[in-house]
């Protein structure tokens, strides 16, 4: 998880979709503690605030629960629930803007699918 | 909680005004960056602040009782800059104890914890330091005083890249785990732009902005392209300056990009170096 402060997305943001990254990959299982706002804040040198204003996201979400005086945690069924939502995103963030470049370098839209075929390995 | 009141503070040198009728509020647990150019007045508004300086005109209260020269305030405020208040010839331990007389709360523990990791050896007397250890030093009996209000007049002068990031390390660490109001001074405005939550921009001795830092960061946008897209885009927008290179141009803007941005141009983020340098721009 690497912060850029040069970045479009807010600081907070950027945490907050850090740690889902973790999630996904298994770094921060479910159920399992995530580390502390202080870590956070001194890991990527921001403000706790910042940090906590990131987790906050995630705990509006259910993707991480907090339990009083322990600590915060991944909550159960939170793979399944940011994979949809990352899909629900796909579009957006990655197909809208691949075709935007498509089209800048005049690739045209079988081309385009062909090489999403080659990609995966047909 | 306590807060620092300045109310039109204004403070002349002979016939030069070093700071005008400055209105700043600094509220307890906060991380300020207090940012200028050279000359702006940001190390006398801190020497007022610390009643190292006195007022000409206004007030400096806290929970509405005045700083200077006031007992009642003794050990709630601590400022680190290049002039030192510290007994001459003696060894950094012996300013540690010199140092806890006048801030009981003051940890040595802490503190020669510090003295470690930093590898400052405190046998030293204090004027034989390299010019980074003196920050260092300073710095380390800042994070230890355990004063409310800390006020840091560029700390990391002299310090190397390594050292850099273990005082920001733990000057975070120390206040995740207890907060308390700190006010930075510096030039590195990059390497505090994430641990800042509120930036007072000082021009000329006045107060140019005092805003949280995200909100600053909302304040403008970069647009680059084609120098004629660009320039049509940018016909009714509020400027602050642009650069060109052959023909490509970029504007920057102040205020908020629409939601719909037409083709060809690339939006960016001003980050808080940049919309510093735009807003202070004297050309």
């Amino acid at each position: 998880m690497n912060l850029n402060m040069e970045s479009e997305k807010p600081i907070f943001l950027q945490i907050a979709e850090g740690i889902e990254d973790g999630i996904l990959t298994g770094a921060f299982p479910e159920e399992t503690q995530i580390p502390s706002i202080t870590e956070f804040s001194v890991t990527y040198k921001i403000n706790p605030a910042t940090a906590l204003k990131g987790i906050n996201l995630l705990v509006e979400e259910e993707i991480i629960f907090k339990k009083r005086g322990v600590g915060m945690f991944v909550a159960k069924g939170a793979v399944a629930k940011l994979k949809k939502k990352r899909q629900e995103q796909f579009y957006d963030n990655y197909v809208d803007r691949m075709i935007e470049e498509a089209k800048r370098l005049g690739i045209t839209g079988d081309e385009l699918i062909g090489m999403i075929e080659r990609g995966f390995g047909k | 909680m306590s807060r620092i009141e300045i109310k039109d503070v204004t403070k002349n040198f002979k016939s030069v005004r070093a700071v005008n009728h400055v209105n700043i509020t600094l509220e307890e647990g906060k991380i300020y960056g207090l940012l200028g150019r050279n000359g702006a007045g940001k190390s006398t508004l801190l020497n007022l602040i610390n009643s190292r300086l006195a007022v000409d005109e206004g007030s400096i209260t806290m929970d509405g009782e005045p700083l200077w020269e006031n007992p009642k305030v003794n050990g709630k405020l601590y400022l680190v800059n290049e002039k030192n208040l510290f007994p001459e010839g003696r060894k950094v331990s012996e300013i540690f104890r010199w140092t806890k007389e006048f801030f009981p709360e003051f940890d040595m523990e802490y503190a020669m914890h510090l003295a470690e990791l930093f590898q400052l050896d405190t046998r030293k007397k204090t004027k034989g330091l390299s010019t980074g250890y003196q920050s260092i030093f300073k710095n380390i009996v800042a994070l230890s005083t355990h004063a409310p209000f800390v006020f840091l007049d560029e700390p990391v002068l002299g310090l190397d890249a390594y050292h850099r990031d273990l005082f920001y390390r733990l000057l975070l660490e120390r206040y995740a785990g207890e907060p308390f109001t700190l006010v930075i001074s510096t030039h590195l405005i990059e390497e505090v732009a994430g641990i800042v939550e509120e930036v007072i921009i000082l021009k000329k001795g006045e107060v140019l902005k005092i805003a949280d830092t995200e909100e600053l960061l909302n304040m403008g946008y970069t647009v680059s392209g084609p120098a004629s897209l660009v320039d049509s885009y940018t016909r009714d927008k509020d400027l602050a300056g642009a650069d060109m290179l052959g023909g490509l141009k970029t504007a920057y803007v102040l205020g908020r990009p629409e939601q719909e941005l037409p083709e060809g141009l690339e939006f960016t983020k001003m980050d808080l170096q940049k919309l510093f340098i735009r807003l202070t721009d004297e050309a």
